[in-house]
């Protein structure tokens, strides 16, 4: 992990036959499901709601967990603040609602009472990005990673799969203060390899390119695989990156991609402003200046339609990932 | 289990004298820091001095004593009567007080818990105490933690609509470990708070809500202490004290000016203060 490797290990890794025979999970069921075994694991753990628990996949916990479980009503600023006092008194609270809500209308909660006052708070968030699909722009968070990213203190997740998501939960349940962890509605193929162990800070390589290299989070991380796939198929040697922890960034992997290839391919459902794009363009900026493409949406709301309509029109998918970097590598 | 406090004072006449000396001590801060809160700071202190010195079990040398009771000053810009508070029951030194505001000092403008440990969460964005302090009851209810969790709201304040999304939970939840008190001395920035945006009928207000509603004449110590008793009585539902108080509460001067919310007093004002308090 964190390390360019052999290309043995990369033919393993594309292997379709691996990942066919696990079928698409949506990272909110991996939640509801790591939610439940910690529940039994451990009795200090609390969740929160606002209304939505069976959307977030909090409503296993809830109803196995009763005395732990808070409904605070569609409510989120008094969610978060509760949750401070929870954890305050030691408790280790799983706040949970639409990322958007989450995010946007508490974020002046979690700025003082989470990130400020640094209380232990797993904020985890369902739905966001575009793939929330046909409820539209007001339920499309594209902001949220730019928002959590910019606090202090925060930790911000980006898991790619079920698995990751429960190796995530089951990870940042130990580590102390505030954590943003970003998850979707809709099923997502399963990516990473089955020996995976989330570890804070550290991206997942699959493999680092000697053309370019795709950093990628969430959903993407299969698209960046495929786009991959294909630029190899054409003799363009395309590494990838799961950057799942987006702050703090795992710098010496960027760094490590950026020498290897000196082109860089951001990939995520996220407004390019502020997001992982962004995080990688300050970071590079600084340090290593290379050229960088960021898909994502660009400065734009979300609209209606169905999740793979969506990414289409905003240019988040393989397809896409694959046009850019042809066109980046013309020049 | 061992005594956890200096020993709480029950004497009236004792914690009058005590309100005083934290009503000097939080101009002496004021005016060295040369900005800062004087009116919200003066208006709370008695219902203040009478939950911490009367009510409270603590330990200042051991500040996250898990069976302390825990304060909550959802005010923050009332954050000189905490820290002349704090300072008086030993949680610091007394000579921080001189360095309110002051670089790297950790009497920040408004309270900030990395800095002071005793400070229970960071507050100054207001309408957010309530919530976290409902956290804490509910946490401390999970454990059979017999604490109590107190908190003190400005009555402009409760303008914010997360206060009312507190209320309802406090009385969803049936927290009863919890009393939270409403500084009302009826005036906050730009004016008095019945011509900002009225919140009156409070008492009702509350009462709807769910609550147990005490109003009382927050400067008159002996009903603070009865309606401080009164609160941890009730069972089954939250309390709120309506504690009706003037703003700059003790010196003739500033007492129910608006323009004193937010000014330090001058060194002449302070030392005619000090005076008025001491002869008061
Ligand atoms: C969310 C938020 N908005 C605005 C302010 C700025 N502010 C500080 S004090 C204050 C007035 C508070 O009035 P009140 O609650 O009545 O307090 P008191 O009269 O006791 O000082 C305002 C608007 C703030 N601190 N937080
Ligand atoms: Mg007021």
């Amino acid at each position: 992990m964190g390390e360019a490797q052999s290309t043995e290990h990369r033919t393993q890794n594309t292997d379709k036959s691996r990942t066919e025979e696990k079928k698409p999970v949506a990272t909110r069921d991996a939640y509801g499901k790591a939610l439940l075994e910690l529940g039994e694991k451990r009795p200090d753990v609390v969740v929160l709601d606002a209304d939505l628990s069976g959307s977030t996949k909090t409503i296993g916990f809830a109803k196995k967990f009763p005395d732990r479980f808070f409904n605070m009503g569609i409510a989120e600023q008094d969610m978060i603040g509760t949750a401070a006092g929870l954890a305050l008194t030691g408790k280790v609270p799983f706040a949970s609602t639409f990322a958007v809500f989450e995010t946007g209308r508490a974020w002046d909660q979690i700025r003082l009472t989470v990130c400020y006052s640094n209380t232990n708070v797993k904020l985890v968030a369902t739905h966001s990005g575009i793939t929330v699909g046909e409820d539209g722009a007001s339920h499309q968070a594209l902001e949220d990673i730019a928002l959590m990213r910019a606090l202090p203190n925060m930790t911000v997740i980006v898991p790619a799969d079920a698995a990751e998501t429960e190796s995530v939960i089951n990870t940042i349940v130990d580590q102390k203060g505030p954590v943003y962890v970003r998850l979707g509605r809709a099923k997502v193929p399963c990516v990473m390899p089955d020996d995976y162990k989330f570890t804070p800070g550290k991206a997942f390589v699959f493999h680092i390119g000697k053309d370019v290299n795709i950093v990628a989070a969430g959903i993407t991380v299969d698209m960046a695989r495929k786009a991959a796939e294909i630029l190899s198929e054409e003799g363009i040697d395309a590494g990838v990156v799961n950057m799942s922890t987006i702050k703090p960034l795992d710098e010496e992997t960027l760094l490590t991609a950026a020498q290897s290839s000196g082109l860089i391919v951001t990939a995520e459902e996220h407004s390019v402003i502020g997001g992982l794009g962004g995080a990688v363009c300050e970071f590079l900026a600084e340090n290593y200046p290379v050229p960088v493409k960021r898909i994502g949406t660009q400065d734009s709301f979300g609209c209606s339609g169905s999740p793979a309509e969506l990414l289409k029109l905003h240019g988040i998918t393989a397809e896409n990932i694959v046009e850019t970097i042809k066109e980046a590598l013309k020049k | 289990m061992t005594v956890m406090t200096k020993g709480k004072i029950t004497d009236v006449q004792e914690l009058k004298n005590v309100a005083k000396k934290i009503r000097i001590n939080i101009l002496h801060m004021l005016t060295q820091a040369g900005s800062g809160h004087t009116g919200g700071s003066l208006s709370a202190a008695d219902v203040a001095v009478a939950i911490y010195f009367s009510k409270m079990s603590f330990n200042p040398d051991n500040p996250k004593w898990e069976n302390r009771d825990r304060f909550i000053l959802s005010k923050g810009h009332a954050a000189p009567l905490l820290y002349a508070i704090m300072a008086e029951a030993g949680y610091f030194p007394m000579e921080t007080i001189n360095n309110l505001r002051k670089v790297e000092s950790p009497l920040q403008g408004h309270p900030c818990c990395k800095h002071i440990p005793g400070i229970e969460v960071s507050t100054g964005s207001l309408g957010q105490g309530l919530s976290v302090a409902n956290g804490m009851a509910l946490g401390l209810r999970l454990d059979n933690n017999p604490a109590k969790v107190y908190c003190i709201m400005g009555d402009g304040e409760t303008q914010e609509g997360q206060i009312w999304e507190a209320a309802m939970t406090s009385a969803h939840y049936k927290i009863d470990n919890l009393c939270a008190v409403v500084d009302n001395n009826e005036l906050q920035i730009d004016g008095p708070v019945e011509e900002v945006m009225g919140i009156q009928p409070i008492h009702d207000k509350w009462e709807a809500f769910g609550w147990h509603v005490i109003s009382i004449d927050g400067h008159d110590m002996e009903e603070i202490l009865k309606a401080l008793d009164e609160a941890e009585s009730v069972k089954g539902k939250p309390t709120v004290i309506i504690a009706n108080t003037t703003k700059g509460k003790g010196v003739s001067f500033f007492e129910d000016k608006v323009e004193y919310h937010g000014v330090a007093p001058s060194q002449e004002e302070f030392d005619k203060a000090v005076k008025e308090i001491r002869n008061g």
